[in-house]
C-alpha cells in the first residue's frame, strides 16, 4: 500500500513538474520521475500478487528501456540546445 | 469431305487466328496480307461445299451457373452449307477486289485483318448450333463493321456513320437479347435444336413475343424500316466492304436469323405479319428513295434495303426457303453491282453520278459487268434476279395481295433506278473531269467471277430448294411476263429520267422533284429520328451532365470533401506548436483516460 502511495505521487510530481516547468532539462527530469513512479507501480503489484513474477521481469526490461529512451531523449535535446532551445515554449515547429 | 463438315468450327478459328496474327503484325505483313486473308473464305467455301449433303454439329459445355449451362456449339445443315459459300464466295472475290482497290492505303493490313474477322464472325453465325455462339457472331459482325465503316476514322463523316449504324442496329440487338432471355426463361436452354423442338409445348405468347424480339433483331441488322438508317450512312466506308458486310452478307444475316429459327415464325402469325409488312414497306419505300439519290454507292444501298425488304415480305408469307434464294443471288448481284461501283470511283475518281458518264468506252470491263448485274437487279430473264424475285412476288402475291402488287410496284421502281444509275454513269457525254482508266486485274477478275453467279445462279433456285428441304415453286408464265413488263417499263422510265444527266442540280428533272422531292432525302425520316429521339437523347444527356451530375452528384461529393476539410482545419487550429500546450493536452487527456476507467472498475 506505501509503495502504491509513493508510485501516485511520484507520477504526480513529475505531472506536475512536466506542465510547469518550462525548462527543457527539467521537464525530461519530470518525465523520468514519472516513468519511475510506473515502474514502482508496476513492481509493486508484482509483488502483492502470487503468479505474476513475470512482472518484475518486465521492469528490469523496462528500465533498460527508458537508459534508451533517456539517451534518445538527450540526444534530440543536445539538438535542441545547438539551435538555440533550451526551454519548452520556444518549440513552435511542431504544428499542424 | 467428311472429315472437313466435322471440323466446321476451323472456319471461324482459322480466320479468327489470322485476324489476329495480321493486327499484329500490321508493320510487318505488307502486301502478303490479302493472300494470307484469302485463306478463311476458301476454308468456308471447302467446308460449305462439303456440308451440302449432309450436316453435322458437335458442342462444348461452355459455363455453367448452377443448374443452367451454356453450350457452345455448332450445327452445319444446308442453310449453313449455302450461307459458308455465299459468305465464302463473295468474301474471297471481296478480298481480291481490294488488292487493287485498297493498294496504297495506310491502313492495307489493318483492313485485311479486319476482314478476316468478319469472315471469322460470319462463318461463326451461320455455323452456330446454339443462340449463344449466333448472338457472338452477330455483334462481332456488327463491330467489325462498325470498324470498316469507320476505317478511314481521320474523315469526320465515316466515324459519325460508323456511330450511327452501331447505335441504330443495337436497338434491334437489344430486343433480339430480349428475345433470347424470353427462349431461356420458358426452355431453360439457348441451343437451337432444343429450343426448335419445343415450339409445340410453349404458350404462344411466349413463342409471338421470342419471334417478335428476334425479327427486330434482324430488322435492325438487314436496314428494314424503322431501324434502315444506317446503311446508306454506312457506304462511308471503303466499297469492297459495302459490297461484302453492306450487300451480301451481314445485312442478309437478318434472313437468315429468321430462316434458322423458322418454327417460331412457323407457330406466330402475328410475327410472320409484322415481317410482311416492315418487308414491304421497306421494298417500296427504299426503291422510290434509291431512284433519286446521285450518289452511285447510295443508289445501291437503297437497293440494298428495298430488296431485303423483298426478302422480310417472302418471310412474312411463310416461303422462307425462296427469301434464302432471293438472299443467295441478291449476293452474287449486289455484290457484283457494289465491286463494279467501287471500279468506277477507283477509275473515275468520283462517286456522284452527276459527274460521271460515258464511262462505257473508258472502262469497258466495268460497264458489262455493271449492266450484267444491273439486269440481274432488275429481274430480266435469264439473270439470277428474275427467277427468285419472281418466286417472291409469286409467293407474296398468292399469300397477301396487297403486299404482292407492291413488291410488283418496287419492281418497277427497281428498273427504273437501275436503267437511270446506268445511263447517267456509263452512256451519255463524258462530264468528268478526271482521266478514267479501267482497272486492274484484281479487280476485274473477281468481278467476273459475281458475273458468272449472277447470271447462273438463277437456275440454282431448285437445287437450293431442295438442299433446304423444299419445294421449288414452278414459275407461274404469266406473271413472269407481267413483272419482266414492269421492270422493262421501269427501265425505259428510268432511262428517260437520266436524260438530263448532270444538268439537274440533283439529277432529277425539277418537276417531278416538286412532287417527289421528299424521296431524296429518305422522306425526312433520318430529321425525324434526329428530331424525335436524338435530340432530346442529347437534351437528357445534357441535363442529366450539368444538373444531376454536376449541381447534384459533384455538390454532394465536394461536401463531403468540404466537410473532412473543415473539420481538418478545425483540429489543425489546436496543432499550435507549443510543446506546453501538448503536454498539458495529453495529460488532460490522461487524466480523463483515467477516470473513465475508474467509472467503469467501480
Amino acid at each position: 500500500m506505501t509503495s502504491l502511495a509513493l508510485a501516485c505521487v511520484l507520477m504526480s510530481v513529475g505531472l506536475y513538474g512536466l506542465l510547469t516547468r518550462r525548462d527543457i532539462i527539467a521537464v525530461l527530469a519530470s518525465i523520468e520521475v514519472m516513468l519511475g513512479g510506473a515502474q514502482l507501480l508496476l513492481a509493486a503489484y508484482s509483488a502483492s500478487v502470487t503468479l505474476a513474477s513475470a512482472a518484475q521481469g518486465v521492469t528490469l526490461i523496462v528500465l533498460a528501456t527508458i537508459a534508451a529512451e533517456a539517451a534518445v531523449g538527450l540526444a534530440l535535446l543536445v539538438a535542441l540546445v545547438h539551435r538555440g532551445r533550451t526551454r519548452t515554449d520556444q518549440i513552435e515547429e511542431v504544428r499542424g | 469431305m467428311n472429315v472437313l463438315r466435322e471440323m466446321a468450327y476451323l472456319v471461324v478459328g482459322v480466320p479468327l487466328l489470322i485476324a489476329v496474327v495480321l493486327g499484329l503484325g500490321v508493320r510487318v505483313w505488307g502486301r502478303a496480307a490479302a493472300w494470307i486473308a484469302l485463306l478463311g473464305p476458301l476454308l468456308a467455301v471447302a467446308v460449305g461445299a462439303s456440308s451440302l449433303e449432309g450436316g453435322a454439329s458437335g458442342s462444348v459445355r461452355w459455363l455453367a451457373a448452377g443448374d443452367s449451362v451454356l453450350t457452345l456449339g455448332y450445327h452445319v445443315d444446308g442453310l449453313s452449307a449455302i450461307m459458308l459459300l455465299v459468305v465464302g464466295v463473295v468474301a474471297a472475290c471481296v478480298i481480291v477486289f481490294s488488292i487493287g482497290y485498297m493498294h496504297g492505303d495506310r491502313g492495307y493490313v489493318r483492313y485485311f485483318a479486319i476482314l478476316s474477322l468478319f469472315t471469322a464472325a460470319m462463318s461463326g453465325l451461320v455455323i452456330a448450333g446454339d443462340l449463344v455462339g449466333l448472338f457472338i457472331g452477330w455483334e462481332l459482325v456488327g463491330a467489325c463493321s462498325f470498324l470498316l465503316i469507320g476505317f478511314w476514322y481521320e474523315k469526320p463523316a465515316a466515324a459519325e456513320a460508323a456511330r450511327k449504324a452501331f447505335m441504330v442496329t443495337r436497338v434491334g440487338d437489344a430486343a433480339m437479347l430480349v428475345g433470347l432471355a424470353v427462349l431461356w426463361r420458358a426452355t431453360g436452354t439457348l441451343e437451337l435444336s432444343a429450343i426448335l423442338g419445343s415450339v409445340g409445348s410453349l404458350a404462344p405468347a411466349v413463342v409471338t413475343t421470342a419471334a417478335v424480339c428476334l425479327l427486330l433483331g434482324a430488322v435492325g441488322k438487314s436496314a428494314q424500316f424503322p431501324l434502315h438508317i444506317w446503311l446508306p450512312d454506312a457506304m462511308e466506308g471503303p466499297t469492297p466492304v459495302s459490297a461484302l458486310i453492306h450487300a451480301a452478307t451481314m445485312v442478309a444475316a437478318g434472313v437468315f436469323l429468321v430462316a434458322r429459327t423458322w418454327p417460331l415464325f412457323e407457330a406466330s402469325p402475328e410475327a410472320r405479319m409484322v415481317a410482311l409488312v416492315l418487308g414491304t414497306i421497306t421494298a417500296l419505300g427504299a426503291a422510290t428513295i434509291a431512284l433519286q439519290q446521285t450518289d452511285i454507292k447510295k443508289v445501291l444501298a437503297y437497293s440494298t434495303i428495298s430488296q431485303l425488304g423483298f426478302m422480310f415480305a417472302a418471310l412474312g408469307v411463310g416461303a422462307w426457303p425462296v427469301a434464302i434464294f432471293h438472299l443467295v443471288t441478291h449476293a452474287a448481284f449486289k455484290a457484283l453491282l457494289f465491286l463494279t461501283s467501287g471500279s468506277v470511283i477507283h477509275g473515275s475518281g468520283t462517286q456522284d453520278l452527276r459527274e460521271m458518264g460515258g464511262l462505257r468506252s473508258k472502262m469497258p470491263l466495268t460497264a458489262v459487268a455493271w449492266i450484267i448485274g444491273g439486269l440481274a437487279l432488275a429481274g430480266i430473264p435469264p439473270l439470277a434476279g428474275f427467277f427468285s424475285k419472281d418466286e417472291v412476288v409469286g409467293s407474296v402475291l398468292a399469300a397477301a395481295p396487297w403486299a404482292g402488287v407492291a413488291l410488283l410496284a418496287a419492281s418497277l421502281l427497281t428498273g427504273a433506278y437501275v436503267a437511270r444509275a446506268t445511263r447517267l454513269a456509263f452512256f451519255g457525254p463524258v462530264r468528268g473531269t478526271g482521266e478514267a482508266h479501267e482497272s486492274p486485274w484484281t479487280m476485274t477478275v473477281p468481278m467476273a467471277v459475281l458475273a458468272v453467279a449472277a447470271i447462273g445462279l438463277g437456275f440454282a433456285g431448285p437445287s437450293i430448294a431442295a438442299v433446304l428441304g423444299a419445294e421449288s415453286e414452278p414459275l407461274s408464265l404469266g406473271l413472269a411476263a407481267l413483272a419482266v413488263g414492269l421492270a422493262g417499263a421501269g427501265a425505259l422510265g428510268g432511262w428517260l429520267l437520266a436524260a438530263g444527266g448532270g444538268a439537274y442540280e440533283n439529277g432529277f428533272p425539277p418537276a417531278l422533284t416538286r412532287v417527289w422531292g421528299a424521296a431524296r432525302d429518305g422522306y425526312g425520316f433520318d430529321a425525324l429520328v434526329n428530331g424525335a429521339i436524338v435530340r432530346p437523347m442529347a437534351a437528357l444527356a445534357r441535363f442529366t451532365d450539368s444538373v444531376v451530375d454536376r449541381q447534384g452528384i459533384d455538390r454532394v461529393a465536394e461536401g463531403f470533401a468540404g466537410l473532412a476539410r473543415g473539420v481538418g482545419e478545425m483540429f489543425a487550429r489546436t496543432m499550435t506548436g507549443d510543446g506546453q500546450t501538448y503536454s498539458a493536452l495529453l495529460a488532460a487527456g490522461a487524466i480523463i483516460l483515467l477516470c473513465i476507467t475508474m467509472w467503469l472498475v467501480r
